[in-house]
């Protein structure tokens, strides 16, 4: 018995051993089924609905194909809110930069070994942890009686801050319901994103060009601008693409912090879930993804792709 | 190495800590006296809301319904992805880039895309939302972690190695159970572990692939939408920030051991 099974294992191992396209093939079903299969025909459906329309008498989708919903994309409201979306990753993306790159550069010039190990797990941790819990802690945080609010007054800024919630647009009753505590709250949470393509790209700055550079006489802040910072731009494009992609397509952020005025992600989910409007929201979808293509074609040319 | 200097190292620190400090909040208004605004600093401290949330029936079906379909996700995940790194790895077909495409687009595409683009093709096929499309996307997801562990490792599996236990007589499965296997291990923990805490705190694929099912980061994220109850709210989001905190932090530990050796 043990002989013929063993014996039968045996054909089987020189069966795919022999026939190199049996054994890819074993190997390919089940995840190309499921990936190209199932979340690629999500993809391809997610297209499909944006052409189909709502009923406006039943509210029922009907499955006849249309331009009807494309008609509708366009109004003034979804392209308000697609402004306001693409003002906020664009703001994002330049305040992780400024908040990041000090923290990558640190990392990956002045440090080494356990100490170096440790400062990047401790922005991976915050990368892969607790995204819903680490929105939900600025609602403590910028709460008008929040801990924020209290520093400030502690430091006698308690005035400055209330300056800041009166300016028009970033300002609000408090923090907690202001576009200036929702933008804290895209940078806090999209920041790690940021700096560890950075901190890669600047740890392969060889130390003999900077060296070299040093040699030929440039001062510190020359050699960073000439020799450091092209060669980072690639770290600075990748990470980019996380930050302002992520703030195209979020809604949570909007929907706990900040002064409710819609944002594309927020449009995007109450379309399919209030207005039960799927094929809106479908249509909705595809502007951020649209927008993303630009962005990553842009990234592609500063080598963005490289430094992933 | 020179030394940095200090304003280098003041915005350093000052990025760690808007990096890190928020989330110990969540933990100190755990034990807040306070029950119905976030007033700072707390008026007095208590253990009373663990022990409230403990009792809570729905808090403690949402736990278990989120921790079932995380290791629900992280099983067909971890196979997927074994097997798709397993044919990526050595061998070029047609079609290979667009399978590397497709296995991190659920990942690199934002959540709330993934998200409704299952529904939508759920809903057209007809079927429930039920656990098991929660399931569903959840896997997809993951699929790209557990794959990127397996391949990253799989590349410094020497091919030859694979060839000699051939030789020496081994079937596929002796081969893939004592030579294959010992060398993908760590790499199909390390990934299974991120795979789990990703899935474990996920809320927008969550969102909309889910029927009336409530996993914990719906249920967070429904009390802050409807506020009640927000020291419970608090001691929930604690117990979140552990679960997903530890497999997290094992696992790059797994994968610094790994490159050591």
């Amino acid at each position: 018995m043990g002989t013929t099974q063993s014996s039968i294992g045996r054909r089987m191992a020189t069966t795919l051993y022999r026939r190199p396209r049996l054994r890819l093939g074993l190997l390919l079903a089940l995840p190309a089924l499921w990936l190209v299969g199932v979340y690629g025909g999500s993809l391809a459906s997610l297209l499909l609905n944006s052409f189909y329309a709502v009923d406006p008498f039943g509210g029922n989708v009907v499955r006849r194909l249309t331009l009807e919903t494309w008609r509708r994309v366009f109004t003034d409201a979804n392209l308000a809110s697609a402004t306001r979306t693409i003002t906020m990753a664009a703001s994002v993306t330049v305040a992780s930069l400024g908040v990041g790159f000090p923290l990558a550069y640190y990392i990956a010039r002045y440090t080494r070994g356990r100490i170096k190990t440790t400062l990047i797990l401790a922005t991976i941790v915050p990368l892969w942890s607790s995204y819903l819990v680490r929105v939900y802690s600025w609602k403590l945080l910028l709460a008008a009686e929040g801990v924020v609010a209290w520093f400030f007054d502690r430091l006698g800024m308690g005035a400055l801050l209330d300056t800041a919630l009166r300016l028009p647009v970033i300002g609000g009753p408090s923090l907690s319901t202001s576009s200036l505590g929702q933008f804290v709250v895209f940078t806090y949470i999209w920041l790690p994103y940021m700096i560890l393509p950075i901190q890669a790209a600047v740890e392969r700055v060889p130390r003999s060009m900077l060296e070299a550079s040093a040699d030929l006489g440039a001062s510190p802040a020359t050699t960073f601008r000439r020799v450091t910072w092209p060669l980072a731009i690639p770290g600075v494009a990748a990470g980019s693409i996380f930050t302002f992609s992520l703030t195209l397509g979020d809604y949570i952020i909007p929907t706990v912090i900040g002064d409710s005025s819609p944002f594309l992600g927020y449009a995007i989910y109450s379309q399919q879930g209030v207005a039960g409007d799927l094929p809106m929201a479908a249509a909705l979808a595809f502007i951020p993804v649209v927008v993303m293509a630009l962005y990553l074609t842009g990234a592609r040319k500063l080598g963005a792709f490289e430094a992933l | 190495m020179r030394k940095a200097g200090w304003g280098l190292k003041t915005m350093s620190v000052a990025a760690l800590a808007y990096l890190h400090l928020p989330i110990l909040f969540v933990f100190l208004y755990a034990f807040t006296t306070e029950d119905a605004s976030f007033t700072f600093p707390p008026p007095g401290y208590t253990t009373r809301w663990f022990a409230v949330a403990a009792a809570n029936s729905d808090i403690r079906q949402a736990l278990s319904l989120s921790l079932t379909v995380a290791a629900a996700a992280t099983f067909i995940a971890l196979i997927l992805g074994t097997l798709a790194a397993g044919a990526v790895w050595r061998t070029r077909f047609f079609g290979r880039e667009t399978l590397s495409l497709f296995i991190v687009l659920p990942i690199a595409l934002p959540g709330i895309i993934t998200g409704i683009a299952l529904r939508s093709a759920i809903s057209i096929t007809g079927m429930s939302f039920s656990f098991w499309t929660l399931v569903i996307g959840h896997a997809t997801f993951c699929v790209a972690v557990a794959y990127n562990n397996v391949i990253a490792r799989m590349r410094r599996v020497s091919p030859n190695l694979i060839e000699a236990s051939a030789d020496l007589g081994a079937t596929g499965w002796q081969t893939f159970r004592h030579v294959l296997l010992p060398q993908l291990g760590s790499a199909i923990v390390t990934g299974g572990m991120l795979a789990f805490a990703l899935s474990f705190d996920e809320i927008i694929v969550t969102t909309f692939t889910a029927g009336n099912q409530q996993t914990l980061p719906i249920w967070i994220f429904s009390s802050l939408v409807r506020p009640r109850n927000r020291p419970v709210t608090n001691v929930v989001a604690l117990l979140v920030v552990v679960i997903t905190f530890i497999p997290i932090v094992l696992s790059q530990r797994f994968a610094a051991k790994a490159e050591q050796v």
